[in-house]
């Protein structure tokens, strides 16, 4: 490649964080303005849409998006890059998988508006105000960006040719990602740039025997800083999530979160991690397994805590009326 | 909830040592059941994973029927066990997903209760009916599909808005 690359970073639903890791590459940040222009930036810098509107078809070398797609702004930034770049980077576990925004497909569209707008105890709106696309004043028709009815994944509406998991992605990846950028050897379209195992088998903690005798939550204990988290009871989502993140939450002596989405192959990050922690009951009563799983606090989101928009069902099913 | 007319579609995965040897005697003793139900044949009831189940859910069933030894019988000696320590968890999962407690079951049928399985079967079709067909949220669909258009919203996807849900 010649001259400067040109990039473009966005963020659509998140919470700003994956903007923050970019910055926490620290120094490099100088390297990446000698290497690149940067063409958008809403968190940092002052463009407007029509200037990209305005650029040729491929002329961005890379987008990075940030963030899952939650109404229609979003979406058509995503058309809009995806037409102006010629790699378009899901950046973050939002971009990836939905993230914790996500969470949100366990609840309709109406349910959220609803407790957002209206029940809420600091929220004083008794005429039930909602957003709403458009409205007409006198002055004429007003429009805002329309409210998804769920939460999506990038991937569901643009081709996505790298994605960079984690919440957000650890430094050490992104300046993996830039250099392969930079030096012009980028690997397959479709590449995940993370490690190839689970965050289980790259954990350097102490493993035995996989057997739970008491599920308990991160606060309720003080576990040995040695051994399995799972071994000691905390719900650890590290057997179905894959690995590459460098094992930091583990390292704090916290269970893994499952920021890195399902593994390769893996369709359902829920589906997999549920296995794993059923595998860790051992009995053959079925009270006491019962018990032990009514100890798994909110089995829905602390397994999808991540990766909702990605698996197999998206969310809760809500039944149509025909 | 149209109803009228339904017949759901229920996948049923056996294990090859007990339920599958069930669902055949039910079938050579010519007992009659609804043919509602679609048969996979697994090793063991312990092989079967929650993915299984919710793949099938996100493949159209209305209902999913697992099946296995009864508890000590397992051909490789716990493997019913594992199915039932998963099942317990992916219950509160199916449920916090929005899917009712009556579109499945985790049953243990034996080689000789061929009557047992067709009653089973039975029972399930009919409460599924009672509830009604399995829908993943359609406007969601809709909104995917709006996707293929390019990249300038379209009128009539604005037009959808306002804090109404299609159910």
């Amino acid at each position: 490649m010649s001259g400067k690359l040109k990039f473009a970073f966005y963020w659509a639903a998140s919470c700003g964080g994956c903007d923050v890791a970019v910055l926490d590459i620290n120094e490099k940040i100088l390297d990446v303005a000698e290497l690149a222009d940067i063409y958008l930036w809403p968190v940092a810098l002052d463009f407007k849409y029509k200037d990209i509107e305005a650029l040729e078809d491929g002329f961005l070398d890379v987008s990075f998006f940030n963030g899952a797609v939650r109404n229609s702004e979003q979406k058509e930034i995503a058309h809009l890059l995806r037409k102006k770049s010629k790699v378009m980077v899901a950046f973050g576990s939002c971009a990836c998988f939905g993230g914790i925004p996500g969470l949100a497909n366990l609840y309709s569209k109406e349910e959220i508006l609803s407790t957002v707008y209206a029940e809420t105890p600091s929220t004083v709106n008794p005429e039930k105000v909602i957003p709403r696309p458009r409205f007409s004043v006198q002055e004429g028709e007003l429009t805002i960006p329309e409210f998804f009815t769920a939460v999506y994944k990038l991937a569901d509406f643009v081709n996505v040719d790298y994605s960079l998991p984690g919440c957000p992605p650890p430094v050490s990846l992104i300046i993996k990602a830039v250099e392969a950028i930079a030096g012009g050897n980028l690997p397959p379209v479709g590449t995940v740039i993370a490690g190839e195992k689970t965050v289980c088998d790259t954990c350097k903690k102490k493993k035995d025997e996989k057997r739970v005798v008491e599920f308990k939550r991160p606060h309720e204990i003080i576990p040995d800083p040695e051994k399995c988290l799972l071994e000691q009871g905390i719900v650890c989502c590290g057997p179905g999530t894959r690995g590459g993140c460098g094992g930091r939450c583990m390292e704090a002596n916290m269970p893994c979160r499952g920021c890195f989405g399902p593994n390769a192959g893996v369709p359902d990050q829920g589906a997999k991690i549920a296995s794993a922690i059923a595998s860790t009951v051992v009995s053959k009563s079925e009270e006491e397994m019962k018990r032990l799983a009514a100890q798994v606090a909110d089995p829905a989101g602390t397994f999808y805590r991540f990766s909702l928009p990605d698996s197999l069902l998206r969310g809760k099913a809500l039944r149509r009326v025909e | 909830m149209k109803t009228v007319g339904f017949e759901p579609r229920i996948v049923g995965i056996l294990c090859n040592w007990c339920s599958y040897a069930g669902a055949d005697l039910a079938g050579i003793s010519r007992i009659k059941y609804p043919a509602n139900i679609r048969i996979l044949r697994v090793m063991c009831s312990g092989r079967v994973e929650p993915t299984f189940v919710l793949q099938a859910f996100a493949s159209g069933a209305d209902g999913v029927l697992v099946s296995g030894c009864h508890p000590g019988d397992c051909h490789y000696l716990e493997g019913n066990y594992k199915a039932f320590a998963r099942k317990e968890l992916l219950e509160t999962l199916l449920e916090q997903m929005g899917i009712e407690k009556e579109r499945f079951r985790l049953t243990w049928v034996s080689a000789n209760e061929g009557e047992l399985f067709a009653r089973i079967v039975g029972e399930m079709v009919r409460e599924i009916k009672k509830i009604g067909p399995f829908y993943l949220p359609k406007s969601w669909m809709h909104e995917l599909q709006e996707n293929k258009h390019g990249f300038h919203a379209e009128e009539k996807e604005a037009a959808v808005g306002g804090g109404v849900v299609e159910r």
